[in-house]
């Protein structure tokens, strides 16, 4: 029996990942590892939806299992804690060794952590997890006092979730506006601006140099020396790559993992391993459609385009390498695998994002523009950005206008054909 | 053979991110509100299971 294909990681591009290897006829057996003890599901909701109705539950936001991957084989609750490249096997927190075929890691990112002298545990949160989201609920009760450290996306829309449920919420952040690296100044500031005028609490150019408290986090102290009452403690300052697992083998994981343009494993000659894949938010790779630097993309549709570039190119392999399969099959494949390559992953980015009444739409790579122009509405209300860089058009966001900014996706890239 | 494509209305948010995927079977209108046509034929299949892998909301299904 052939080994199989071990998915390391059991969240999003994991289960997209199996669900393409199936589509596309590979019929070998998949194994997926996952720390956590859910299946995949949905986290978009966990800074909204979950932290609002102590309904929302993991039934709510599972991702539905499509019959085709009905017999992957779900190891969940066990963290893989090692790998070995060259004898293609990889090891879990428990001791089990699984040997694989091939290997897709998709283990993702944790959240970062602050650090502080008075490093008090209780009453501090992140949100990364089902878990976490469930556990910062039970604390959001109405006056409560919130500081959320870090103003990106997950900040302002958790401190915007964290006020309409009657929490007194100040944003704290050492940039000088919200999400401004990725939206530019004028977007940002608009946000803020929307934010503020909702009653969430702004002290921009700052970070927490220390904690208040004995037991629980009573307040923060600001580097300014400021100190600010808090009942919880929000982290909200960007996230690490789960990549530590991979260490000791020839592969780049400086930051995420380094891939080629079809999401092969890069080696540090710069050959690629034709058996080991990164996707989602650790893939480090080039998009033809921008240009050739490696980028790790952590927006929402990139878990799922991996996957499936993955899952296709190994399924087809499959069929190429299959003595059983006729000629004509695997002549099919071939050219496939070949057309697949050729073009190689080259994703839209896209994302949006809800703070109160402000629904933010954007596609493409923002965080590149040198230049952005407010070309429909005005900024006080519903609005569409173009983002430049060098003259060329790298990016689109609108504040609501969302069949206006929708136009746009076709403007980066003809959809690929199925 | 056709399909039939439910989508819960109390869920989607109108992210569009469908659109993209099955443009044939999925707009926004210009309230920004989301439309669809609720069956369509067998060759759509590929791109309506792609607009329900995508759907921030989770709120597509085939029925």
């Amino acid at each position: 029996m052939t080994k199989p294909v071990v998915i390391v990681g059991a969240s999003m591009a994991g289960l997209r990942t199996a669900e393409a290897l199936r589509r596309f006829g590979y019929t070998g057996a998949i194994t997926a590892i996952g720390d956590e003890s859910y299946g995949p599901y949905n986290r978009p909701p966990l800074s909204k939806e979950v932290l609002v109705s102590d309904a929302v539950t993991f039934e709510s936001v599972a991702f539905a299992q499509r019959a085709a991957t009905a017999d992957v084989t779900w190891v969940l609750g066990n963290k893989a804690v090692a790998a070995n490249l060259e004898g293609q096997t990889v090891t879990c927190a428990d001791g089990q060794v699984f040997e694989y075929s091939n290997l897709v890691t998709a283990t993702g990112l944790r959240p970062k952590r602050a650090d502080f002298a008075n490093n008090l545990n209780t009453g501090r949160h992140a949100i990364r997890s089902l878990d976490d989201a469930i556990a910062l609920r039970a604390e959001l009760k109405p006056g409560a006092r919130v500081v959320v450290l870090g103003a990106g996306f997950v900040g302002c829309e958790t401190a915007a979730t964290a006020k309409k449920l009657g929490c007194d919420v100040t944003i704290v952040a050492p940039s000088r506006l919200p999400i401004q690296r990725i939206l530019g100044d004028d977007l940002a500031a608009e946000i803020m601006r929307r934010q503020q005028a909702e009653g969430v609490n702004f002290v921009m150019g700052q970070s927490i140099s220390d904690l208040i408290g004995n037991e629980k986090v009573e307040g923060v102290v600001l580097d300014n020396g400021v100190k600010l009452p808090c009942d919880v403690l929000i982290e909200a300052i960007g996230s690490l790559c789960n990549v530590e697992w991979l260490a000791g083998n020839d592969i780049n994981i400086s930051d995420g993992v380094l891939t080629d343009a079809n999401l092969h494993a890069r080696k540090s000659t710069g050959e690629t391993w034709s058996n080991v894949f990164a996707v989602g938010d650790i893939a480090k790779f080039e998009n033809a459609l921008f240009d050739g630097e490696t980028r790790r993309v952590e927006h929402w549709n990139i878990p799922t385009e991996s996957g499936k570039h993955v899952g296709q190119q190994v399924a087809l392999q499959y069929q190429i390498d299959d003595a059983n399969a006729d000629a004509h099959s695997r002549s099919s494949a071939t050219a496939a695998l070949a057309s697949l390559t050729t073009t190689g992953f080259r994703p839209v980015p896209s994302f949006w994002s809800d703070q109160f009444d402000v629904h933010l739409l954007a596609f493409g790579m923002l965080a590149l523009a040198d230049e952005n122009r407010l070309v429909q509405g005005g900024i006080s209300g519903d609005c569409v950005f173009e983002y430049y860089r060098g003259g060329k058009l790298v990016g689109v966001a609108g504040i609501g206008m969302r069949s206006v900014v929708q136009n746009y996706r076709n403007v980066f890239a003809q959809k690929e054909s199925k | 053979m056709t399909i039939k494509i439910d989508v819960d209305m109390t869920k989607c948010q109108h992210y569009g991110q469908c659109v993209f995927e099955a443009p044939n079977i999925f707009r926004l209108n210009n309230n920004d509100k989301l439309e669809y046509t609720a069956e369509a034929d067998d060759s759509e299949l590929a791109n309506v299971e792609a607009a329900i892998d995508v759907c921030p909301m989770q709120a597509i299904f085939i029925v």
